[in-house]
This record gives structure tokens, sequence and C-alpha cells, in this order.
């Protein structure tokens, strides 16, 4: 052709790329009747299934729920809740009919408690808590007005810390009028990470060492470093209990990993009987309409009891299955013309 | 020197808005002056007060930084990248320059000296500017540097005397000398001091209505925030006061601190965590779009003009989506519509038509020279312009056969012209005519043998069939628009008196000699047929004069030319008088070529509901024609009305008439409407519809009163009802009048296309302004804000590009906000079980970076890469629509899309919530962690109607970074580094391992996604939209191609083929702006060409540009709008 010129006379020509020219492939869902309305069928059909499964597993967990507060003059505890009470111990009775299968968890509940609150969430150092010395000696201003205590420097300090729960538990089954102790496994109930990452002791030995010059927090009736007498290893900013109480709870009702019962005779299970739990009562929630709780449960593949995602997945299943329907109607009566 | 003891400034024009040093504090500066911004710096200041604080420094650190950082980097590269084009122009200054050639434009503002041309004139094409005539002086006090174009005082002392300068003395910035081979100049004003620079000032901004729109939704959002936080201020006061007061066993107040302060700095709090309702991203990101949809318009093949090598640019970035909302496009005509090419197509001699088809292959490029085979063969005539293309033999045979007809025929164009020929060496000639069909008629002639050469005012030369004659010009009976005809009476070599006349068919025809009705019945039939064809046709006669009769008549013309009163009216009736009895010759057919694809874009444009305006100084006739040749009027149209009026009176009841005619009913109260209606002001003038399409064309003259206050409406209205509006003999102010006034009472956006300085005030005047560039004058593109180099790339700009970017910005903004809404609103549901403490939900990395990098990319890919097949927006202009109905951004669809996320958030918050109550890992962080993931997931598939590969990409990239991210955030090491950044450690690991929290999330994306596909599936299925129906269709085979350019099959008579008002005879007799002969010799007839109405040589007017053609024989033609606005026009192909 004597039409064509020369490459050169197109230097203004842009390049030629799908990129450039915008013929990207793609592709493009569309929602026509014979997607979508099978594809809510599946969906449904597989909620459903879903849901099912999950309730049956949630209905197969056992859960036990022992309000000890003490408001109610009837409850054992209700004379602990007085005022100038220290070290006051009272004994919740309660029976289970039948094997409580294992391993069981015992956990402690709190209500109406503002873990969650921004200030108190703060009101910690992290540099205490991976066992930085230099911070002993002049802690965070997060932590006020739990930084220092006569002029000394508070370890652990802050509100979290605290305000630690001080509750403890001792589990009897009545065997014949006998009061046999059933042996709690407080080791491994804190996240893997916060025992050995997040959380660290100072490399002092004795650990005490570590604390000289430093209050302990005000409420606290030992020092961090005697948190566990029986235990040296689990003393410290590495104390399970500790570590359970410093992560902090999303809402306001919570609870907490206290103990699993694991060993003995009770490594199945707690067996059909009547129980006592002996609780030496500190920790004051009357003042903010809070309660207490104690929670025996034992866990499925999905975790502890909620029965709450079973449903939701049967809702939304039959939802789904009775959506489809509907559309058939709809396409099957309305749908536009082809033509056009 | 005593120039040098003063600091002048430098020619150097400084466009540019930075250098390396000021960079920096000027741009942050600039950058926040924007509110965004600005709040964000407000922010950081509040969260650095540390009872507020809520939230770390770092998440609007880190943001602000990376927004502020890529606004920087675009707004270098601006700098950079596009401004410097102007700063080429540099000029040495306060040095008097020797101008070699005279098409040179000037950079600096000059006093003219002296010039190559006798007298010292100069013609100016001033283009934008005006049109002024120069004189040259001489060295010079004068006025300080202003914008004044039109006014200029200064004195200039030479030899003792002093002289006044005015306007008439300046050359200005921006002009182009036009026939003057060289001239003097000392240079007044350099670089930004120049008149040009002043005036330029910043051009005005355009906004596009979504940009306003997205202005008065952050103001609302920004009201929302505040109502949010109120009212969670509110709840921290009850909660305070209630629940807080007994919490103080745990969590004691700070001294100072009661519960009403705490709500005070609590509305604080809140307005830094909820601060992402207002996203900060957002401008960014629009940015981004519009850039990367600009370049997807530049990169374009398919609106690359491979001929002139010409590419579409966007020259403005921000007014994309815009395209897609046109509802008006204001069109220039000849060189926007018409490549202002007049091709001698066909003619009819003596009862015998002579078909020349152009070769396609000319077609497409008319500027190659022919080698087609059969063209002919003009070897015969050494002064033949070698780029005539002619396919008929047989009129060759005949010119060569000296049939007396076929010589008188083309002897007849040689003669009747005003044409100026120029001779530079022998055998190059160049024709500068006043209109492009003069030119193509005169080449047409010299390339069958009958070469006009040269004309003095009384004489003109042709060279006929090789032999030099030289013809006595006795008179020039001149073109206008009542006469519709020009005349000459010439004296042959041989002595014989002829009158040689051509002008439009109707006229001609009453004033033939009986003898010749057999030929009138056969050159009627020839001239339908072109006609029909859309050619401009002009009837040619010719009679020989008896010399008595002659003499008679020529005393008597030059009484009347010189008598007092009437002398029009005289002339006209000496003129009526002389032109009867004629003898037909025959009859030539112009093509006013079409621009490619014209008819098929405009055709598309109208189905997709755009409205062309077409807006031309030319003709009535040659307006209405182009309008049936381009499909805009159409043979199946009811009426089309003509609105001609002149006067106020005539023109409202012609308007009255053609609403009447289309409306019966609503014509009564049109006047009680207008008069409500200019009360309300913009809220006028709704669409309304009536049956039957109906074309409308005004006069310029008649537009100027239906522009008047109290008509505008009538007129709007009347227009508006029209399917097609063409204005005729309009001037640049009143095209721009026009646009606006349909921007005033129209809420609709108005597109300007033009190539010519005469569009300029159009194409500002509108929203999008469009230039078409490869043709001479860059006025146009220069104040454009698209340009391409073809009326055909419209369709593709509007269409495909306008659409695409609509679609990814609405879809873009609808997303983003309904992300971040999302985002935000879970806090506040939060806030209700945090005891109102501006506890945050997310980790604070994970609010820092949801925007930036885990959201960013794909509502980017979605904004950048979404693609709607390309073939479907031609197939179905009617796609089109919904954007100028604005349908897809409003602020309904905003607010629906608020309440889209305010169900989301609901989900993403409650359904972790009771799935997570009493569950054994119950972890407060868990909550927001899995509650960020459904987020993240959900929001990307939500209104991803497409996916491209890089939308996949990006979706799955973000998925897969958010996972790397968090796992890295977590993980030991970063721990260990930044204890008190990184809190989350561990929080991934043990709680994405649950497979409860797994399905937790399936559940909450799926339910985030079921009731948007249902209901997006009922209604498509019960009231579906253009776009379902067109995706619906896609299944069906594509409509068989559009339909190629419709043939006209009536009779209607088209245009003659003199496309302007007055001729310029007397110019050309006058012999005052004749080149060598510069003796005005006072022949008789000479000075009775017709000095008539406003018709001065002296004046603006006179500036036409007789001119030689530089050597690559590029003919000057010259269009004279109304206004006298000149501008050359690429070259006929002749």
């Amino acid at each position: 052709m004597t039409t064509m010129k020369e490459e050169g006379n197109y230097a203004n020509r842009p390049s030629n790329t799908a990129f450039t020219q915008q013929r990207l492939p793609a592709w493009q869902p569309m929602l026509s009747a014979g997607v979508v309305i099978p594809g809510f069928l599946l969906i449904g059909l597989a909620f459903i299934g879903i849901g099912v499964g999950l309730l049956i597993t949630s209905r197969s967990i056992q859960v036990l729920e022992l309000d000890y507060t003490g408001t109610e003059t009837s409850s054992p505890c209700y004379q602990c809740t007085m005022s100038n009470q220290s070290n006051c111990v009272c004994k919740l009775s309660f029976s289970i009919g039948t094997l409580f299968k294992g391993p069981v968890f015992f956990y402690y509940g709190l209500t109406n408690y503002f873990q969650n609150q921004r200030k108190y969430g703060v009101s910690k150092d992290f540099n205490q808590l991976i066992g930085d010395v230099s911070y002993f000696k002049s802690p965070s201003s997060d932590c006020q007005p739990y930084q220092r205590v006569n002029g000394k420097p508070i370890v652990p300090c802050g509100a979290i810390a605290n305000s630690m729960f001080n509750d403890t538990f001792k589990l009897y089954q009545i065997i014949n009028g006998k009061e046999e102790l059933v042996p709690f496994d407080g080791k491994g109930i804190a996240w893997w990470t916060d025992y050995n990452i997040k959380y660290r002791n100072p490399d002092y030995t004795p650990l005490k060492n570590a604390f000289n010059d430093t209050e302990k927090p005000v409420f606290w009736t030992k020092p961090a470093y005697e948190l566990d007498t029986s235990d040296a290893s689990n003393n410290g900013f590495i104390n399970q209990d500790f570590l359970v109480w410093m992560r902090r709870a999303a809402l306001p009702n919570f609870r907490k990993l206290y103990r699993r019962i694991t060993e003995g005779n009770y490594k199945d299970g707690l067996p059909a009987g009547n129980y006592s739990l002996e609780i030496s009562y500190n920790y004051p929630v009357i003042s903010f309409e809070g309660t207490k709780k104690v929670t025996f449960s034992n866990v499925s593949w999905m975790g502890g009891q909620n029965e709450f995602l079973g449903i939701a997945y049967l809702v939304i299943g039959s939802m789904c299955v009775v959506m489809s329907v509907v559309m058939l109607i709809v396409y099957a009566k309305f749908r536009f013309p082809e033509e056009d | 020197e005593f120039n040098l003891s003063f600091r002048y400034a430098t020619n150097a024009i400084k466009t540019s808005k930075y250098n390396v040093f000021t960079f920096l504090p000027l741009n942050l500066f600039e950058q926040f002056q924007r509110i965004a911004n600005a709040y964000f710096l407000v922010l950081l200041v509040l969260q650095v007060i540390p009872q507020i604080s809520s939230l770390s420094w770092f998440t609007t650190v880190v943001p602000l930084i990376l927004v502020l950082s890529v606004t920087a980097a675009k707004d270098a590269i601006d700098d950079i990248v596009i401004l410097p084009s102007f700063c080429r122009q540099t000029l040495s200054c306060l040095t008097i320059h020797l101008f070699h050639t005279f098409s040179l434009g000037f950079q600096a503002d000059l006093l003219l000296l002296s010039s190559s041309e006798p007298l010292n004139l100069v013609y100016v094409e001033t283009a934008e500017l005006d049109g002024l005539k120069k004189e040259p002086t001489h060295p010079v006090r004068c006025e300080p540097p202003n914008n004044r174009l039109d006014r200029f005082t200064g004195t200039l002392t030479f030899a003792g005397q002093k002289y006044s300068l005015d306007n008439e003395k300046i050359l200005l910035r921006g002009c182009t000398l036009r026939n003057t081979e060289w001239c003097f100049g000392l240079v007044l004003f350099a670089g930004p001091e120049t008149k040009l620079m002043q005036n330029c000032g910043k051009s005005m901004f355009k906004r596009t209505s979504i940009d306003r729109l997205m202005n008065i939704l952050v103001l609302c959002i920004f009201g929302f925030l505040a109502f949010m936080c109120f009212v969670l201020a509110i709840g921290n006061y009850i909660w305070e006061t209630n629940e807080g007061s007994g919490f103080t066993v745990f969590l004691p107040r700070e001294d100072g601190v009661s519960a009403g302060f705490s709500t005070f700095l609590t509305f604080w709090s809140y307005i830094i965590i909820l601060n992402t309702v207002v996203p900060i991203s957002l401008y960014v990101s629009v940015e981004i779009i519009r850039l990367g949809n600009s370049f997807y318009i530049d990169w374009d093949r398919k609106m690359y003009h491979a001929n002139s090598d010409t590419p579409a640019e966007a020259r403005t970035t921000t007014l994309n989506e815009e395209l897609g909302q046109i509802k008006y496009v204001f069109s220039d005509k000849t060189g926007t519509l018409t490549q202002n090419i007049m091709v001698f197509n066909k003619c009819s001699i003596n009862g015998k038509s002579y078909d020349l088809r152009i070769s396609p292959l000319c077609l497409l490029f008319p500027l190659l020279p022919p080698q087609s085979k059969n063209a002919v063969d003009f070897s015969f005539n050494p002064l033949a312009d070698p780029r005539f293309v002619f396919h008929d033999h047989s009129l060759v045979e005949a010119v060569k056969l000296e049939s007396p007809e076929v010589h008188t025929f083309f002897r007849l164009l040689a003669l009747c012209h005003t044409v100026m020929a120029e001779e530079k060496t022998e055998g190059e000639l160049s024709y500068q005519a006043q209109s492009p069909d003069e030119g193509a008629l005169v080449t047409a002639a010299r390339n069958f043998g009958f070469v006009f050469r040269s004309r003095t005012p009384g004489s003109i030369s042709i060279v006929e069939m090789g032999n030099q004659l030289s013809y006595e010009l006795l008179a020039i009976l001149d073109f206008n628009n009542v006469r519709k005809r020009m005349s000459v009476i010439v004296r042959s070599p041989e002595g014989k008196l002829s009158l040689y006349c051509k002008g439009a068919d109707t006229l001609i025809y009453e004033k033939l000699h009986p003898s010749c009705s057999k030929l009138m019945d056969l050159t009627t039939e020839h001239l339908n047929e072109f006609a029909g064809e859309g050619l401009r046709t002009l009837a040619l006669a010719y009679k020989d004069l008896d010399e008595e009769y002659f003499d008679q008549w020529k005393r008597r013309h030059h009484e009347a030319s010189t008598s007092l009163d009437d002398r029009e009216g005289q002339l006209d009736l000496l003129y009526e008088e002389i032109e009867k009895d004629l003898l037909l010759l025959g009859a030539t057919a112009i093509e006013d070529k079409l621009q490619d694809g014209v008819p098929q874009t405009i055709e598309q444009l109208a189905k997709a509901d755009i409205k062309v305006w077409v807006l031309t100084g030319d003709k009535q006739e040659t307006a209405e024609n182009i309008g049936y040749s381009c499909n805009l009027l159409r043979e199946e149209m009811t009426e089309v009305f003509v609105i001609s009026g002149h006067s106020v009176d005539e023109v409202h009841q012609e308007l009255r008439t053609a609403l009447n005619a289309m409306k019966p009913e609503t014509a009564e109260d049109s006047v009680f409407l207008s008069e409500a209606a200019t009360g309300k002001g913009a809220e006028a003038a709704e669409d309304e519809a009536v049956s039957g399409d109906y074309g409308l064309v005004i006069n310029g003259h008649s537009l100027a009163y239906a522009l008047e206050h109290s008509m505008e409406l009538d007129f709007l209205r009347t227009a508006c009802l029209c399917k097609a509006v063409i204005c005729c003999r309009v001037t640049p102010l009143q095209k721009a009048q026009v646009v606006e006034l349909v921007k005033k009472y129209k809420r609709a956006v108005t597109l300007a296309i033009g190539d010519g300085a005469n569009d300029v005030s159009m194409i500002k005047a509108a929203h999008i302004g469009v230039g078409i560039s490869g043709q001479e004058g860059m006025q146009a593109v220069l104040s454009s804000d698209y340009s391409f180099a073809q009326f055909r790339f419209l369709q593709r700009l509007l269409l495909v590009h306008g659409r695409w970017s609509y679609l990814r910005m609405c879809k873009f903004l609808r997303y983003f906000f309904y992300k971040n809404f999302t985002f935000t609103f879970v806090h506040f549901w939060f806030a209700f079980f945090c005891g109102f403490s501006a506890q945050t939900v997310y980790d604070e990395w994970f609010i820092t970076l949801y925007n930036l990098m885990y959201t960013a990319l794909p509502v980017l890919g979605m904004g950048l890469f979404d693609q709607v097949t390309v073939t479907w927006s031609f197939q179905y202009p009617q796609l089109y629509v919904p954007g100028q109905r604005n349908l897809y951004f409003s602020k309904r669809a905003f607010f629906k899309c608020a309440l889209h996320s305010c169900y989301s958030s609901l989900l993403l918050f409650f359904i972790p919530y009771a799935a997570l109550q009493d569950t054994v890992r119950d972890d407060g962080k868990d909550v927001a962690d899995y509650q960020s993931f459904a987020l993240l997931t959900q929001t990307c598939l939500m209104f991803m109607s497409y996916w491209t590969a890089v939308n996949t990409f990006f979706v799955l990239g973000s998925l897969a970074m958010y996972f790397a991210v968090t796992f890295t955030l977590y993980s030991n090491g970063m721990f260990l580094i930044l204890p008190a950044a990184f809190p989350f450690l561990g929080t991934g690991r043990n709680s994405l391992s649950q497979p409860s929290v797994w399905l937790t999330v399936l559940l909450t994306s799926i339910l985030c996604v079921l009731p948007v596909v249902t209901y997006r599936f009922l209604l498509t299925q019960l009231c579906p939209s253009i776009n379902d129906k067109a995706r619906q269709a896609k299944a069906t085979p594509p409509p068989p191609s559009q339909r190629t350019r419709i043939r006209r099959t009536s009779s209607r008579r088209s245009g003659y083929a003199f496309s302007h008002a007055q001729g310029y005879g007397d110019l050309v007799t006058s012999g005052r702006y004749l080149r060598r002969p510069a003796v005005p010799r006072p022949s008789g007839f000479a000075n009775m060409g017709r000095a008539t109405t406003g018709f001065s040589p002296m004046g603006r007017s006179a500036g036409y540009s007789p001119t030689g053609r530089p050597q690559n024989a590029k003919a000057q033609n010259v269009e004279v709008t109304s206004l006298q606005m000149y501008r050359t026009i690429q070259e006929p192909a002749l």
C-alpha cells in the first residue's frame, strides 16, 4: 500500500497492550435466575446442615453455673458481703445428677464489670510486665492513680493489675459425709504467648530482689513474687491467674478460666454426687451492681456452649431456602421479557 | 543603553509553581488548606492530649503522611510534566527582532516598526485576541503592563517629535503574521507582562457535579460525626453517673474529672475514634482514579488519529466522570463536523452529468498525492495542482476536444470569483480564497486547463489551454445574501463582452433565457441528484453583452453608485436588470466534506439521549445543509422550525408558533411559566416530552433577541423540545451565551466541542470543553479540557470513557463510603458495651492500615480496572442515560449506602458478640480481630460485580496481606521490638485456630452479602434497568452494524456553494490590497463595487489573508465569522 507511512510517523500512537486499551480479561458474575436460585438453595441447605451440627454439639456440652454474689439473704455468701469482713469464707453446695464429662473447666465469671473501659485498659505498663527493671522505678504515667503509693512505685502498676480477681476456690466432693478435695490444675490456663513472650519476670534470683523499693498494688495482699507460694515458678508476672486477669475481657459480662479438673479420680469428669465449693470471698462487686459466679463446663470441637451459632445457621439456612422459593415464584411470574 | 538601566521582565514565562527548595513548605501549606487535611491535623493535635487520646498518634500520622506524600508526588509531577510546555516559549528580550517567516507567531508584545509590505501594512491573524490591522511606527514611553487587549497608550519620541501610539500599532503575543514577509518590531512587554499572559489569569476552575455532591456529603458526614459523638457523650454522662460511680472501686476517677468533664472529654475522644467516617484517603483516591482514567483516554488507540499522528489528550484530570453525564453537546460546524475541505465532486455541463467519485483511498488520505491508476492524468497541464484528484476521463476528453460549452464552463470558473492568486516562482501558484468553495472551483478550473493566474483591479490573467490571455475586468456584481449569486463582466482579448454568473440555482433559474428550458430540466434533474447527496450546488450561466447596452448600463451604474440616497437599492435594481436572459451552462456540486463517522456519531449520541446543538458562524442554508448531511436534521422529522425574525415580536411569535405546533396545550401558559420560572431562578425548565421529532434552526440575529432576558426561557423551552437545534450566524459570544443559558436553567451537564478560536468562549463556558486538535489553530485545544483529532472520537469519549469513568467513580464512592461507615459504626455499637469510654474495637494497627492497605487496593482496583464490555456501550447507547439522570451517585444513593453499612455493622458487631458470649476462649480482642476480618472479606465481595484479573488479584492480595500483616504484627518478634505498640501478641494464633471463629466469619460474610444479592435479583426481575436488559441481551447476537450514512432521497435543494456573507469584490477591484500595482486607479467600475453596509476595507473586517503559500503548498483559506475572527483552515485537497 502506498498509503502506509513509516513507523516513525506514528510516534504518538499509544501502545497496544491489554492494560492501556482496557482489554484485561474480565469475568462478570451475572445474577441470573439459573445461578441465584440454586445458589440460595444450596447455601440454605448447607447452612441448615451446619446449624444442626452446631446445635447438637452445643447441646452435648454440659454447663453448670452458680451465682455466689450473695446479694440475697438466703445465699451462703450473704454474710461475706457485709463490710469490714476480711478473709471471709463461704461454702456453696450443689449436686450433679449425672457424670460431668471431663475434662471439666472451672471458670469464675463477673457481670457488669467494665474491663473494656478505655481508661481501665490503658492503665498498665508494658515495660514493667516484660520484666524491664528500669521501669520498676518509674512506672508509666498511664498507671495513674496506681502509679505510686507512699512515694514508692507500684509494681505491677495500674488499675488492671490492681483490680486482680482475688477470690479463691476449693472444690470438695462429699463422699459419705466426708469432704474430698477435687484437685485443680492451674497450669497452662493462660495463652502460651502471654506466658512465654508477652510477660516475663526480671532476670533476678531470687525474684524478690527485683522488687526492692517497690510497693505491691494497693489492693493486693501479697506482692507479685509471692502470688503462688506452692510453686516458685508460678510467681511474678507469669503467674497464671495474673495472666488470665490481665487479658482483658471485651464485654462487661465475662468469665475467665480459673482451673481445669484433669487429675486423679476426676480425670474423666465429675461423677454424680454432692459437692461443696469453698470460696474465700474477697472481691467486692456489690458497689457497682456486679455479680460473681462460677461455672463448670466441658468443651467440644467448637469450644464452649453457645447455641447462638447453631440457631443462627439454622435460621439463615431456612431463610435462604424460603427466599429461593420466593425468587422462583417471582421469576416465573414477573421475569422481564427476553426481547427488547 | 537606557533600557539596560531598568530591570525588565524576561520573556521566560514561569508557569511552574515550585522549585526544589520551596516545594516542601509550599506544597504542605497548600495541602493543609484542604479541609480534609486540615481536619486530620486537628485530629493529630487532639490525639496528643493524653486525656482525650483514644488512639495512638500513629493511627493518624501514618495515613496522613502517606496521603500527603502521594498528593505531593502528584503535584510535583503536574508541575514538572505538564507545565513546561509553556516554558519553552522563551525569547530573549528587549531587542529588535526581525521576523523572517510570515506565519511566525509573536511571543512578546511588539511595537511594529516596519514591514515588508507596501504602505507598511501587515495582516495579523489574532485569533483569540481579535482582528487588528497594524501600521508601524518607531522607541517609547508606554503604559504599565495590563490585560486590556483592545487598547494601548504610549508615546514615541523620534527626531524630536512626539507621536502617539495606540492599539493599531501594537502586535500582541499570540498573534500570527499572515501575508508579510518580514517586519521589525520593538519588544514592549515580554514574558508574563504581555497582554496575553496578563489575560490568561487563572482560568475558571471547573468542578464536576460529583465533586460538589461529595463536598456536601463530607460536610453532612462531619455533622453526622458530631451528632454521633454527642450521643455517645451523653451516653457517657449517663454511664458515669450510674455505673461509673460504682466502678470507681477499681477505676477511680482522676482528680478534678467529674462526670460532666468526662463527658466533654469523651466527645473529643470519639471524634478521634470515629474519624474514619470522614475518609482521609477519599480525595487522594478520587484523584488517583481520575488520573488513571485520564491516562486511559490518552492511551486509547481508538481515539488516535493516525493521519495526523494525534492521540486523544485529557488535558484536565478532574472532569472525567462528568463525561458520563453529558446531556447537551454544543458543536461548532466548520472544522469540527466538517473537515472544511471543499471537494469539487460533480458537475453537470450542458445537460451532461460528470459523476466524479473520489476513490476511498483519497478520502482517507486527502493529503497524499494520488497514485491510484484511474485518476485523471493532468500532465497535459503544467500548471495543474498536483493534489487534485478527479476520476472522470470523459470530462478531460471533452476539454481536449474543445467542446465550447465545456470551455465556457471552465472559463467562467476561472473568471467569476474573488480569489487572489500568488505566484512566487513560475508555475507555483497558490490561491487565497475567501471561501473554500470558491477556492475549490478555481482550482478545478485550473486543473482542467483554465488557470487563473493573477489579477489586477482591472484585469484577470488566465492561461487557457496553454495560452496566456488577459481579460479586462469591467465589473464585479458581488455576492450578497439576497442576491445569492455573483457575476463578473469581462472583455475577452478578442473584445467580446460577456457576463458570467454563478449562484444559487433557484435564483439563476429565474434569470434564464426561455431557450434553455430543456437544458434547465436536465440540469434540475442533476441538481436534485447532487443535492440528494448533500452536495453544495451552484448553477452557472453566462451571456454575451452588447457593447452599446453595456455603455449605457455602465453610466447608470456609475450614477447609482455615487448617488446619496438608497444607493444599495438602486444598484440591486441595476444588477437585476443586467443579469437576465442568461444562458445556462451547467452546475457544480461541491462537497463540504464531513469528517469521517460524523453522521454515525450524531446518531449514536441521539440514541444516548444526548442533544446535539450546532452553533456555527455559517449561513443558514449551509448550516441546514450540513445538518441534514450529518443526520442531525432528518427528512423524517415532523417539522423543522426556522426562526429568523428581525425583531423581538417576530422572534417571539415564531417561537410561540413552534411551541404551539409541538405542544398545543401548553403554549398558552408559557408566559406564565416563564414568569414564574424567572422568579424561581434555576428551578425552571424541566425536561418535557413531545411526540414527534422536531428540529429548530435559528439565525444569529434572531438569537440575539431570543437570548434577551424576557424571552430566553421561551427559547430554551422550545429548543429543548426539539431533537436538534442549529444556530447559525452566531458570534462567539452568542455561542457562550447559549451554553450559559442551558447551564443556567437546565440541571444538565454541557459539553462544547470546537476547533477554532471562535469556539474558545463556548469551550470555556461549558462544563466540559473539547478541542479538535491537529488543525491549525491551537486556541481551542489550549482552552479545552479534552482534545482529539476527529469529531467521531466524541462518541468513544462519552459513551465509553465517560460512562466508565462515571460508573467507576460512583461505584468507588459508594464502596468507599460503605466500607468506612461500616468500619466506623461498629465502634458506635461497641460504645454501648464499654461504658462509652471510647475504647476501640480494633487493634490500632488495623485502624491505621485499614484504609491504606487492606482496603485501598480493592477500591482503587475497582475504580481503575472495572470494565464494562465496550461493545455494549456502542450497541446500547441508552446505557448512557442513567449517568445523565445522576442515578448512580446521588444523595439518595448515598443514603442507601449509609443504611446498608449500618446493617452490615450491626451484623458485624452483634454476630460475633452473640457467638462469643460465654465461649471458652472468650477473649476481648478476639472480637476485634475477626470482626475486622469479616469486615474485610465482605466489603470486598460487596460491590464487586465485575471481576477483572487485576481486581481479583487485588482482593485476594488484600486478604493475604491482611493475614500476613496480622501475623507479623502479632508475632513475637515485633512485640520484642516495641512492646507498647504491639499488644495484640498471639491473638491471631489463638483465635484463628478456633473453628467457631471461622464459622462466625462465614456466617457474617454470608449474611452481609445475601440480602444484597436477593435485593438485586428481585430488582432485576421486577423492574429491570437498562443495564440488566443489555446484560440479558448480551447472549443474543448483536444487531447488524450501524446503518451506513443515509442517503437523502428527497429533492430538497441543498445550499449553494457560497459559504460566507459579503463578498469582497470591492476589495479585489479597489486595488488597495493588491500587491504590485499599488496605484489606485480610479477606473469607473472599480469603485462601484458595492461599498455597502458596514463593509469598510479599512475596517477590521479587511483583515483577510491574501497570502502566498509556503513551499509545501498549504493554502491558507480564511473563514470569516460574524465577529470577524479570522482563522486559517486546513487546506482543501484540490
